[in-house]
């Protein structure tokens, strides 16, 4: 038996397929990101440019490209994530976790926004935001409040927030399901030896049920801060990044970079940046939670 | 302190209802305006049931915005990708966790990268490679990369439930002369099947909303899959809202009509995606 099990061809042939694809699609092509990272190239012709780390400098400096404005925009949907989205997740997951009447329906009614794919939804916020007959004003026309109605999407100083609303309103599902099932594991015992104690509803959860599901909050702070880094679907069918760019982000500025200015090293270079970041935040989370303990 | 706790209560469950409403309006309002037209939408109905249902702006959806076509290409990407998927996923499990060797440990942990690796790492070397190859505008440009940035997940959901196979039964089939291959394919497969369920849903759902790659990668219209068939099909018909609606009800039923039916199972594999990884 271990000597078949232990078969070096046969463990190869298993593993290839897998291997193959890994390699070749995810792990190759970071390598080959950072190499182009290096080059001034249009995508098309043989020759590139060999530029060192230009765009690295470029890409922090110039506001023409304006990538840091981009990475603002995107730490602050984070920020939006951690400290609006995840507190009302948590709320919904806590109140679910101590059985409601219902609380099959409720969880799977709150889950079903993030089945459906991002494009519908944000169609679907498009026309909720349109300026004349969208329901959103058409709704404050209705109640008299006329002058609160904007061209949501298309003014400046509205346009993240109401590219914030749909992603809300489309992941507070995804965050409540994984705490609801933290809740769910907190184990009986703990609880009614907390209330035995006199303790209150409050008190249980502060002292109990948050610290034990602490990891599946740190897990939902990773995912709320790299989501937003990468968040890309929302924003380009809402607004591309406009309007004045005052929804950038580092996403919708690559696929800028690469097929409207055909510069593939800078697009590259981008792309880098946010695998980096991708990691680096989820590290510094990590750290974070684990200072804590 | 009776009062003041039912009073609690109701708050509660108030609470719970308003979100529960928030969550429903929008889809509700998809769903009715799919069936109305412009002067309904506009402002004669905003937020009623049709007062004529408009099945006509199913078929403009169909006919004249190509919903069909976008569909069908949806279910074929993502059914390929799904078995790629599972037989590059199974394989691998298989050799992770039943065969024996040094570094299988490590090999799985470097599996596991692909959990973090955005898709933005692979998006300009995949499209210069695919280019150059003639591979652009191909299904197998999005089926290659889509089952690659599955296969982690799968892996470790696969894991799971190989783990709970006793080993016994590898030993005793082993006894009766089985090989590596029929051990594999009579035992650990056919056991397989519940793993197999979760993954199949959740690498549904990654590839049926994708649309970084699908927008990139696809051009001929011919070709395109829902999310990027629903952005061609917005542009084409800005002023007229019924048609729109309808596409986005074709886009989303099977996902919810799938939910309906497997709503425990859809949000245990998200939860097993999540939370062992």
């Amino acid at each position: 038996m271990n000597r078949m099990y232990g078969n070096k061809l046969h463990i190869l042939i298993f593993l290839l397929p897998a291997l193959l694809l890994f390699c070749g699609i995810l792990i190759a092509p970071i390598g080959a990101s950072f190499y182009y990272s290096l080059f001034e190239w249009n995508g098309m012709s043989a020759d590139k440019t060999f530029v060192g780390l230009a765009n690295y400098k470029e890409v922090f400096t110039s506001i023409d490209i304006g990538f840091m404005k981009a990475l603002r925009n995107s730490l602050l949907l984070a920020l939006l994530s951690v400290f609006l989205q995840l507190p009302l997740a948590l709320l919904l997951a806590l109140t679910l976790g101590k059985k409601v009447k219902g609380e099959r329906v409720f969880l799977s009614v709150y889950f079903m926004p993030v089945l459906i794919s991002t494009v519908v939804i944000g169609q679907l916020w498009l026309k909720i935001y349109n300026p004349e007959y969208g329901i959103l004003n058409v709704f404050l026309r209705a109640i008299g409040l006329e002058k609160w109605t904007r061209i949501w999407l298309g003014t400046k100083e509205t346009a993240l927030g109401a590219v914030f609303v749909p992603t809300l309103w489309q992941y507070v599902g995804y965050h409540m399901l994984l705490l609801y099932a933290g809740v769910k594991s907190v184990p009986g015992e703990l609880r009614e030896a907390a209330m035995l104690d006199g303790a209150t509803d409050g008190q249980v959860n502060r002292f109990i049920v948050l610290p034990y599901i602490k990891p599946i909050i740190r897990i939902s702070v990773i995912f709320a801060v790299t989501g937003s880094l990468k968040s890309f679907d929302m924003i380009y069918v809402l607004t591309n990044g406009g309007p004045l760019r005052s929804t950038q982000v580092p996403s919708t500025l690559m696929i800028e970079m690469l097929f409207l200015r055909n510069r593939y090293g800078m697009g590259s270079t981008i792309a880098v940046l946010l695998i980096v970041l991708c990691f680096l935040f989820a590290l510094i989370i990590s750290a974070l939670f684990k200072q804590e303990d | 302190m009776n009062n003041n706790s039912k009073a609690a209560r109701i708050a509660i469950y108030a609470g719970l209802i308003l979100w529960l409403l928030i969550n429903l309006f929008p889809v509700y309002w998809m769903f009715t305006f799919s069936l109305k037209n412009n002067a309904e939408i506009f402002g004669q109905n905003v937020v009623g049931l049709p007062q004529h249902w408009l099945w006509s702006n199913y078929t403009s959806a169909l006919k004249t915005g190509k919903m069909g076509i976008y569909f069908l290409n949806s279910v074929i990407v993502a059914f390929s990708t799904i078995l790629i998927t599972l037989v590059a996923a199974v394989m691998a499990t298989y050799a992770l966790s039943r065969l024996i060797w040094k570094r299988r440990k490590a090999m799985n942990k470097f599996f596991m990268l692909g959990l973090t690796i955005p898709i933005h790492a692979s998006i300009v070397p995949v499209y210069v490679t695919l280019s150059r190859m003639h591979m652009l505008n191909t299904y197998w440009a999005l089926i290659i990369p889509y089952a690659a940035f599955s296969l982690s997940m799968a892996i470790l959901v696969c894991t799971g439930f190989m783990n709970e196979i006793p080993f016994d039964l590898d030993e005793a089939a082993c006894i009766d002369g089985c090989s590596v291959w029929g051990i594999f394919l009579r035992i650990i497969v056919p056991l397989m099947r519940p793993a197999v369920a979760t993954v199949g849903i959740y690498t549904f759902l990654q590839c049926w909303n994708e649309l970084m790659f699908a927008n990139i990668f696809i051009s001929k219209t011919a070709l395109k899959t829902l999310p990027v068939g629903v952005q061609a099909l917005s542009g084409q018909y800005t002023t007229e809202w019924g048609p729109i609606g309808a596409a986005l009800v074709l886009a989303t039923f099977p996902t919810l009509l799938v939910y309906v039916f497997l709503s425990k199972r859809i949000q245990e594999s998200f939860i097993a995606g999540a939370i062992k990884g």
